[in-house]
C-alpha cells in the first residue's frame, strides 16, 4: 500500500511540475489569460483566440500561425493596443481534427473569446465555421483555403488564397512563364486541400496550353514511398512536377527523385511552405523548387524585414507563409476593429456584426500582400507570387 | 433489490445511472452551469458510449477481437448524412429526419457487418481481427472515391476510382446539392444531432445489448466464448450466434456513426481510421471486458479527459497516457481491490475480489 501511495504522490508531483513549465511558453500572453477557463473576460482587453494544430502531423502550420499571431499581438500591445485596449491572445491545439477543433473553439469561448483567428487547417475550419456562424462570432482564418470554409457563412473570412485560386493561379503562372511545359501532378486524393487544388489546376491547365502528361495519387497511409509515381512521371516525359501537397510527403518525393536521378522543376503551393524548417530535412534537396506563395521572407519592405528579424530572434528560424498569415490576420483584425469603432466591452456578437459590415469595405496592406480586399463572401483578393528556393532560402522568382 | 438476480440488479442500476446522468446534465445545461466546452462534447460522448457498448458485445461477450469498429461507424455516418440531407426537403421535421438517419445508418452498417461476418466468423482464430482491420481501411478508401449529390430528381452517385472525376460530373440540376465530395468528405451538413437523441440512442443500445446478453441467445454466445468445442457439442449453431452478436454490434456502431456525422458540419473518411478503432477498444478494455457500465464510464471519462487536460498545453497527451497506464495498474491491483471490497462489502467488485 505504501508503494502505491508513493507512486501516486510521485505522479502528482510530476504533473505539478509539468503544469508549471507547461504554462510558461504557452500562447497565452498575460496573467488573466492563465486564470482558467471560468474567469470572466476582463474588461478593457480584446480577447483573441486561435485554433490550429500545434501537435501532430500538421504541427508546423499551427505553430507558425501561433508564433506569427503572438508577435503581432505583442507589437500591438507594446504600441498601445487597439484604440487603447490591449489584446489577450490564447491559442488552442486541435491536432487538425474536426471534433477536437470544435472542442478547442468551445473552450476558447469559455475563456471569453471575442474574435477567432483560425482554424488553421481546412477540415477543422469547415467544422468550426458552422459553429461560429450559428453563434455569431467573427472568424478570420489565416490558412484554411477551401471555398467550403466560407460558403454560406457571412462571418467567416479568409486571409489566404482559396484552393481554386491556388490551382488556377499555378496554371496561369506556368502558362505565362514555363510555356510548353509537360506537367506531372502528384497529389493526395484523400485530402480536401490537395484534391481541391488539383481539380482547378487541371481545369485551368487546359486553357493555358499546358499539357498534363501524368497524374499520380497517394493517400495518408501511402505517403512514404513515391517511386512508382516518380518513375511513371519520368517515363511520361514530364519536365515539371506539380505538387499540391503538404511539405512532409513533398520532402520524401524530393529525396526519392534525387536518388533516382530525376530532376524536373518541382512546383509547389502554400502547403509546400514549411519544408525548409522541417526537422532533419536536407535543404539542398529543395534547391530550385518553386513555390507559389503570397509571402517571401527576403522581401525588402520594412514591415517584412522587421517581422522576419523578430521571428528569427524569438524562434531561431525564418518564418514561413503561415507565420506571416497569422501576423497579418491580427493586424487586419486590428485595422477592422479600429475603423468599426469596436470597444472591448462589446459582446462577441456585436463585434461580429460590426466586422462583417467592415471587412468588405476596407483595404489592408500586410506582409502577405498589399491592397488586400475582401468580398462579402469572405474570400480575399490578393496577388500570388512565385518564389524559388536557392541556398536554403526563398528568393523571388 | 434482494429478490433480483445479481446481473439483473446491475442492469437496472446501469439504466438508472444513465437516466440519472441525463436528468442531472439536462438540468445543469438549462441552468447554464455547464461550460461550453463540456456542452459541445455531449453528443460525441453519447456516440462513443454507444460505440464502446456495441464493441463490448463483440469483444467482451462474443470474445472475438474486432479492430475495425470505426469502419462501421464510418458506414453509418456517411449513409446517415446522405439520408438526412437527402430528405431535407421531403421531411422538414428535424427529430424525425434524425431518427430516419440513425435507422439508415444502422441498416447499412448491419449490412456491412453481415458481409464481413458471414465468411469470417466461420473461421477459428484471430481472423476476425485481421479482416476487420482491413475492412476499416477499405471503407476509408471506398468513401474517398464516393461523390454523392442530390437534386429534385433524386440521388446522384459517382464512384470515382481513378480520381479523375469531380463534382461537375454528377450532372446535378439547378438547386442540387453535393453531399459527399470524395476525399473532401461530407461538407455543409446540417447539424441536427442533439443530446436527447444521444441519450435515447444510448438507452436503446443498452436495452438491445443487455437483453441480448441475458437471453438464451446471449448465454449461447457466452458459451461459445468460454469453450467453443463444448458449446458445439451441445448443439449450439456457432456461426449463427456469432453473426447475431457481430451484426448487432455493427448496427449499433452505425447508428452511433450517423449521430456523430450529423453533429459536425464537416466529416471526412480519414476521421474513422485505425486510431479511432483502437480508441474505442481502449474504452472497452479499460471499462472491463463484458462490463457494460464500465464501458459507459470509460468512454465518458476518456473523451472528456483530453479536453480537461488542456491546461497542461503540450504535455496534454503525455498526461493522458500516464493516466491511462495508472488506471490500468490501479484496476488490476489486488490490494486496491481488497480495499474497495472492505469499503463497499456488497459491491460487485468486492465479490469478484473475494472470489
Amino acid at each position: 500500500m505504501k508503494k502505491a501511495l508513493a507512486l501516486v504522490m510521485a505522479v502528482l508531483m510530476v504533473m505539478g511540475l509539468m503544469a508549471g513549465c507547461g504554462s510558461a511558453p504557452a500562447a497565452s500572453t498575460q496573467a488573466p489569460a492563465e486564470a482558467g477557463t471560468d474567469a470572466p473576460a476582463e474588461a478593457g482587453s480584446f480577447y483573441f483566440g486561435g485554433v490550429g494544430p500545434i501537435t501532430g502531423d500538421a504541427a508546423i502550420y499551427g505553430q507558425a500561425v501561433m508564433n506569427g499571431c503572438q508577435i503581432a499581438v505583442d507589437e500591438i500591445n507594446a504600441a498601445g493596443g487597439i484604440n487603447g485596449a490591449q489584446i489577450q491572445f490564447k491559442f488552442e491545439d486541435d491536432v487538425a481534427d474536426g471534433e477536437t477543433s470544435v472542442n478547442a473553439y468551445n473552450s476558447l469561448m469559455d475563456w471569453g473569446m471575442q474574435v477567432l483567428v483560425g482554424p488553421v487547417t481546412t477540415g477543422s475550419a469547415i467544422s468550426v465555421s458552422a459553429k461560429v456562424y450559428e453563434e455569431r462570432v467573427f472568424a478570420l482564418t489565416p490558412s484554411a483555403s477551401s471555398p467550403d470554409v466560407t460558403a454560406g457563412k457571412d462571418n467567416m473570412f479568409q486571409l489566404c488564397f482559396t484552393d481554386p485560386n491556388q490551382g488556377s493561379g499555378s496554371a496561369v503562372y506556368m502558362g505565362a512563364n514555363m510555356a510548353g511545359a509537360k506537367v506531372a501532378v502528384i497529389y493526395r486524393n484523400d485530402d480536401a486541400y490537395s484534391q481541391g487544388i488539383r481539380d482547378t489546376f487541371v481545369t485551368e491547365a487546359a486553357n493555358q496550353g499546358i499539357e498534363v502528361v501524368y497524374e499520380g495519387t497517394f493517400t495518408k497511409d501511402t505517403a512514404t514511398d513515391f517511386s512508382v509515381q516518380l518513375t511513371a512521371a519520368q517515363s511520361a516525359g514530364a519536365d515539371t512536377v506539380f505538387l499540391p501537397i503538404y511539405y512532409q510527403p513533398a520532402s520524401v518525393i524530393l529525396a526519392q527523385a534525387k536518388a533516382m536521378g530525376y530532376a524536373p522543376t518541382f512546383f509547389g503551393v502554400d502547403g509546400m511552405d514549411g519544408i525548409l524548417t522541417m526537422e532533419g530535412f536536407d535543404t539542398s534537396l529543395a534547391e530550385g523548387v518553386m513555390v507559389l506563395t503570397p509571402f517571401s521572407a527576403d522581401a525588402q519592405d520594412e514591415k517584412t524585414q522587421n517581422f522576419v528579424a523578430e521571428y528569427k530572434a524569438r524562434h531561431g528560424e525564418t518564418p514561413n507563409q503561415f507565420a506571416a498569415d497569422g501576423y497579418d490576420c491580427v493586424y487586419a483584425l486590428k485595422a477592422a476593429l479600429e475603423s468599426a469603432g469596436c470597444t472591448p466591452d462589446m459582446s462577441a456578437e456585436e463585434i461580429c456584426e460590426a466586422l462583417v459590415a467592415q471587412f468588405p469595405t476596407m483595404s489592408f496592406d500586410g506582409i502577405t500582400g498589399t491592397g488586400m480586399t475582401w468580398g462579402t463572401n469572405g474570400e480575399v483578393s490578393k496577388l500570388p507570387m512565385a518564389v524559388v528556393i536557392q541556398d536554403g532560402v526563398y528568393v523571388s522568382a | 433489490m434482494k429478490k433480483l438476480k445479481k446481473t439483473t440488479a446491475i442492469d437496472f442500476a446501469t439504466y438508472a445511472g444513465v437516466i440519472l446522468a441525463f436528468v442531472v446534465i439536462t438540468v445543469m445545461k438549462d441552468q447554464g452551469m455547464l461550460t461550453r466546452s463540456l456542452k459541445g462534447q455531449l453528443v460525441p460522448i453519447c456516440c462513443y458510449i454507444v460505440m464502446a457498448v456495441s464493441l463490448n458485445l463483440t469483444v467482451g461477450v462474443l470474445g472475438e477481437l474486432s479492430l475495425g469498429h470505426a469502419g462501421f461507424m464510418s458506414v453509418g455516418a456517411f449513409s446517415g448524412v446522405v439520408a438526412a440531407m437527402g430528405l431535407q426537403s421531403a421531411i422538414p421535421s428535424e427529430p424525425l429526419r434524425l431518427a430516419i438517419a440513425l435507422v439508415v445508418g444502422a441498416a447499412f452498417a448491419a449490412m456491412a457487418g453481415a458481409i464481413v461476418g458471414v465468411p469470417v466468423l466461420r473461421l477459428r482464430g484471430d481472423y476476425l481481427a485481421i479482416v476487420t482491420l482491413a475492412f476499416g481501411e477499405i471503407i476509408k478508401e471506398l468513401i474517398n472515391c464516393l461523390i454523392v449529390g442530390v437534386d429534385s430528381q433524386g440521388l446522384h452517385l459517382i464512384f470515382n476510382a481513378t480520381g479523375t472525376k469531380g463534382v461537375s460530373d454528377l450532372g446535378l440540376l439547378e438547386g442540387g446539392k453535393v453531399l459527399i465530395k470524395g476525399a473532401q468528405g461530407a461538407t455543409g451538413t446540417q447539424t441536427i444531432a442533439s443530446f436527447t437523441a444521444g441519450f435515447i440512442l444510448i438507452m436503446v443500445s443498452l436495452v438491445v445489448v443487455l437483453n441480448l446478453v441475458r437471453s438464451r441467445s446471449g448465454r449461447a454466445i457466452m458459451a461459445l466464448r468460454d469453450n467453443r468445442i463444448a458449446a458445439e457439442s451441445v448443439g449450439i449453431n456457432v456461426t449463427k450466434y456469432k453473426l447475431m452478436a457481430f451484426v448487432t454490434s455493427a448496427a449499433l456502431a452505425g447508428a452511433a456513426g450517423a449521430l456523430y456525422g450529423l453533429n459536425f458540419s464537416n466529416l471526412v473518411a480519414t476521421k474513422f481510421d485505425f486510431n479511432t478503432s483502437i480508441l474505442v477498444l481502449v474504452f472497452v478494455v479499460l471499462g472491463g471486458l463484458g462490463n457494460i457500465w464500465g464501458s459507459i464510464l470509460a468512454a465518458t471519462v476518456l473523451t472528456i479527459l483530453p479536453e480537461a487536460l488542456r491546461g497542461f498545453d503540450d504535455y496534454r497527451m503525455l498526461i493522458y497516457a500516464v493516466v491511462l497506464i495508472l488506471v490500468m495498474l490501479a484496476t488490476n491491483n489486488p490490494q486496491l481491490k481488497a480495499l474497495l471490497a472492505k469499503l463497499i462489502p456488497h459491491s460487485r467488485k468486492g465479490e469478484e475480489a473475494n472470489a
